[in-house]
């Protein structure tokens, strides 16, 4: 072989060995991101919480209020569900929006299936749960939330659960539906009729095993079990509340998986300025705890020993942090108006606050309670780091 | 006679007078953003609709405005529709329900 045609292929050997490199240089993880959704302005920013700093913003998102996201379980890339009934994918390490579809008038949530494959998205009008292909967004099934006589219903707390299943409940009709898509063609649906007036939201406890609905329009809620759906649903906490007069609820309250901690769970009292603790073995009433205002989204530090709390208006300036040990305030925060939405990082040693009319992302110190960083958004609300992705229930 | 008169010219200066005197202008940009931000929480951020119904003109034009005004002003029981008395005057009420009627955007 002659030394001129040696070199190239020399050049090649040499290229191949040094390019990984040279690209490892350049990688990054995402497991440390999170997804900032911008309401007003559609659009969601990327932030990594390792350095507390923002990454990128994406835009064309749509009408973001109430908007919610889940991860696909690489972590790359976010499904990000509009109230126009905009579902989006955007990948968060190159920052851009890889695809987006209307897929409904009016849409409230959803929820990624237990082997990423499918997302689920559940819907005000037409009333129902489509579920899409998370590859290629492709519709792969359609559930229409019909009841009574021709009606549909408007569909709440969307969760997934173990089995390939979706748990969602309708609204009008006061049911929860089970959907097993281990057959994506052909769900099928268990249906629990009479579960109680007006479910509003629902949480799955972080082992998948339990699923309760939130109501509105009665007191009380109501449980399922999922490792024995013969028991059918159960309603708990029901004489809490009676005869007390509600107070005008200015805000829904929201139910999330993660406002466990040990044995007891965490809620909000609907209308009245109350955290609702729960004994999970009992499922009784195990404490209420006074707070600032009526409670909006309760969640628990991922260690379970803390619960912070924010308000609906007009006490939405604020948050309050309850022990868990002691059923205790220890501290009240005022970030500023408009506190909309607490995201803890995975291990719980920072929590990220929305805080709508400042414009403001504020990272507090869960140890200090102290604020440690201040970064700009626009309108923020919900605040959703990607560690969910390998949650059950998120 | 004139008693009655007098009571009738005072209560129809009373509601005039709610659109009469135009609200501050900082007060009127708190509503507007009550309306987009905490209404839009459940009626869309666009007013589209979401857990309540639509508020859009075309959707509230019918509607007798003082009705209109009692909905805010004392909710619709047994829905989710709360009353927004507390937190808000009825010449409040009034300038929200016809920015809406104009149509707002966020």
């Amino acid at each position: 072989m002659k030394p001129a045609r040696s070199c190239p292929a020399l050049l090649l050997t040499l290229c191949l060995v040094c390019l990984p490199n040279a690209w490892a240089d350049n990688l990054r993880g995402s497991g440390d991101l999170a997804l900032v959704v911008e309401r007003a302005s559609g659009t969601v920013q990327i932030v990594e919480t390792s350095g507390n700093t923002s990454l990128c913003r994406v835009d064309g998102l749509g009408d973001l209020s109430h908007a919610s996201a889940v991860f696909s379980r690489d972590q790359r890339y976010a499904f990000v569900f509009g109230r126009d009934g905009g579902l989006s994918k955007v990948d968060m390490l190159t920052c851009r929006l890889v695809a987006r579809k209307l897929q409904a008038g009016n849409s409230i949530g959803g929820a990624i299936s237990q082997d990423g494959r499918l997302v689920a998205v559940s819907n005000y009008v037409p009333g129902g749960v489509k579920v899409f292909d998370a590859d290629t967004l492709e519709q792969v099934a359609d559930i229409p939330a019909t009841w009574g006589k021709d009606q549909t219903s408007k569909v709440i707390g969307l969760v997934d659960a173990p089995g390939q299943r979706f748990v969602f409940s309708l609204w009008d009709a006061g049911e929860t539906w089970v959907a097993d898509l281990r057959d994506p063609a052909h769900p099928v649906i268990t249906k629990f009729a009479g579960i109680g007036r007006n479910p509003y939201d629902a949480l799955i406890t972080p082992d998948g095993r339990y699923y309760i609905a939130g109501l509105f329009g009665e007191d009380g809620m109501a449980l399922l079990d999922l490792w024995n759906l013969d028991a059918g649903v159960k309603r708990i906490l029901p004489d809490y509340g009676k005869g007390e007069k509600k107070l005008p609820v200015y805000k829904m309250p929201h139910l999330e998986g993660w406002a466990i901690a040990g044995r007891r769970a965490f809620v909000p009292a609907v209308g009245r300025h109350e955290v609702l603790v729960i004994d999970t073995d009992t499922w009784e009433l195990a404490g209420k705890i006074p707070v600032h205002g009526q409670p909006v989204f309760v969640m628990a530090r991922p260690d379970g020993r803390q619960v912070w709390v924010n308000f609906a208006v007009p006490d939405n300036d604020t948050v309050q942090v309850i022990d868990t040990r002691s059923l205790r305030l220890v501290k009240t925060l005022k970030p500023g108006k408009g506190v909309l939405h607490m995201e803890f990082e995975p291990r719980g040693e920072e929590v990220w606050v929305s805080v709508r009319d400042l414009d403001q992302l504020q990272v507090y110190d869960t140890a200090t309670l102290e604020k440690r960083t201040t970064l700009p958004a626009q309108k923020p609300s919900g605040i959703f780091t990607s560690a969910r992705a390998q949650r059950i229930g998120l | 006679m004139l008693r009655w008169i007098s009571a009738s010219v005072l209560s129809l200066l009373c509601l005039t007078g709610a659109t009469a005197e135009p609200l501050p202008a900082a007060r009127q940009a708190q509503l507007h953003d009550l309306l987009v931000q905490d209404c839009g929480s459940c009626h869309g951020l666009t007013m589209r609709g979401g857990l309540g119904p639509a508020l859009l003109p075309e959707t509230l034009r019918d509607q007798p405005r003082e009705l209109l005004i009692d909905t805010v002003m004392n909710g619709r029981p047994d829905t989710a529709m709360p009353p927004w008395a507390p937190l808000l005057s009825r010449a409040e009420a009034a300038w929200m329900i016809d920015e809406l009627r104009r149509g707002i955007s966020p």
